[in-house]
């Protein structure tokens, strides 16, 4: 077994007008035990920031404590939060300075930059970007939710519509990945607000 | 440098408080030639006296005013080949914060870090402090911002200053001149007339040295005819 599949994951992010969606599945598991149902894999940065790691969870976990870090100093040297383009910059040299002994983690970032528009982009294990307009996906389940994101997506949904496409998105995918499933984690993030909420799918 | 009998800071502090290094240094920045720096509604200007030893001296190879990076350009006053060696480290700042976060180096932040260098001379084993004081201009987000580094690695954001030979002269005829909505067009003629106060000679495209910034984001010194155009203005 490859180790990004070792724990499990599933993780999508979608754009919308204006806004954007970023959504995870719950389960953390050991091979095929599953030790814990409730797994954050998607954190906050800063209010318009979002990421969302999958493979490893040990490396995820680590990564995401050294991005904070680098954020705080960040924002403390610069009076300023980090445009979405350049945390993914960030995350990318990151990963490459651990080209020959890397995170086995997969980032997904979505944020909102400068004029409220919303930027998503993934990355392999050592930092290869890959911006994209429409749809990102990581972890165990990207295959299935690949084609269940192309299918759903449609450009310049408002924020309850990408929720539902999102949701489906995921609840579908990971019901074809024995890895990553017992529910669903979905942020939607508009200039406004950030709307955070759990979805029921089948707990297995 | 551990091991040598030069490995304790030469920068030592008297008993009244100083750092008498430091203020050698800022004795050397004072006898350099006159530089001065203006901050403009919509962009800086920098310019300097580019006085050379003999006639001899080939003036196009000289160029005492530097860009770091494409939106943030330096003079000094002081030792030159000092000033060389900042530029270099600043310039492989910038370049290296541009590598990290794929942005350009917000003014203040490279401001910083060169000022952190010369900080790191006054308290190393062996080093000297720099004998240059410097005048950084930028362009960024933030708008047109001028700041002074010392030796001791303090700095400072000024609408206008000057340093060098004539720096109380020029700093009272900057006073009196500057206004807060002055166009970079007129800061340029302004840092002229102030460069003309203390100018021992015939002041000409040859032997002072100019570089601007405006909203275009683009550093450039000027050429000696564009000089040359500026002083007929002023004339």
């Amino acid at each position: 077994m490859s180790i990004f599949e070792y724990n499990g994951s599933a993780l999508v992010a979608m754009v919308g007008k204006n806004c954007f969606a970023i959504a995870s599945d719950r389960r953390l598991g050991v091979q095929l035990q599953t030790i814990a149902t409730d797994f954050q894999r998607i954190s906050k940065i800063h209010d318009r920031l979002f990421l969302g790691l999958s493979g490893l969870a040990t490396d995820a976990q680590t990564l995401y404590q050294k991005l904070v870090f680098r954020h705080k100093l960040y924002q403390l040297r610069e009076e300023r939060d980090m445009k979405p383009e350049t945390f993914a910059s960030l995350v990318s040299a990151l990963l490459y300075e651990k080209r020959f002994g890397p995170f086995f983690c997969q980032p997904v970032i979505a944020g909102l930059g400068d004029d409220d528009k919303p930027f998503i982009c993934t990355m392999d294990s050592i930092g290869a970007k890959e911006l994209a307009k429409d749809f990102v996906v990581a972890g165990t389940a990207s295959e299935s939710l690949y084609g269940a994101c192309e299918s759903m997506f449609k450009e310049n949904m408002e924020p309850e519509e990408l929720f539902e496409t999102v949701s489906q998105a995921l609840l579908s995918s990971v019901d074809r990945d024995c890895l990553s499933g017992w529910g669903g984690h979905v942020y939607v993030v508009t200039p406004t607000e950030v709307k955070e909420r759990i979805l029921k799918g089948r707990m297995d | 440098m551990g091991d040598s009998q030069y490995s304790f800071s030469l920068t030592t502090f008297s008993p009244s408080g100083k750092l008498v290094q430091i203020e050698h240094a800022l004795t050397a920045v004072g006898s350099g030639q006159t530089s001065l720096g203006i901050k403009a509604a919509n962009g800086v200007v920098i310019a300097t006296e580019k006085k050379l030893p003999s006639i001899l001296v080939d003036e196009t190879s000289v160029q005492k005013i530097q860009c770091m990076t494409p939106n943030i350009g330096v003079v000094y006053s002081g030792m030159g080949p000092d000033f060389r060696v900042l530029v270099r480290k600043s310039r492989k700042q910038a370049e290296q914060y541009h590598r990290l976060y794929k942005e350009p180096i917000p003014v203040t932040q490279l401001v910083r870090e060169t000022a952190a260098v010369m900080q790191e001379f006054t308290q190393s084993g062996g080093v000297r402090p720099f004998g240059v004081s410097l005048l950084v201009a930028g362009y960024d987000d933030k708008g047109p911002q001028l700041y002074q580094v010392d030796p001791s690695g303090s700095y400072f954001s000024w609408k206008a200053s000057a340093m060098g030979k004539n720096v109380s002269n020029a700093k009272t005829f900057l006073e009196k001149r500057y206004t807060d909505d002055m166009e970079l067009d007129d800061a340029v003629h302004t840092a002229i007339l102030t460069l003309k106060e203390g100018f021992e000679g015939q002041i000409s495209g040859k032997n002072i040295e100019i570089g601007i910034i405006g909203a275009d984001k683009n550093f450039r010194v000027l050429t000696p005819n564009e000089i040359e155009d500026y002083l007929a203005e002023v004339e």
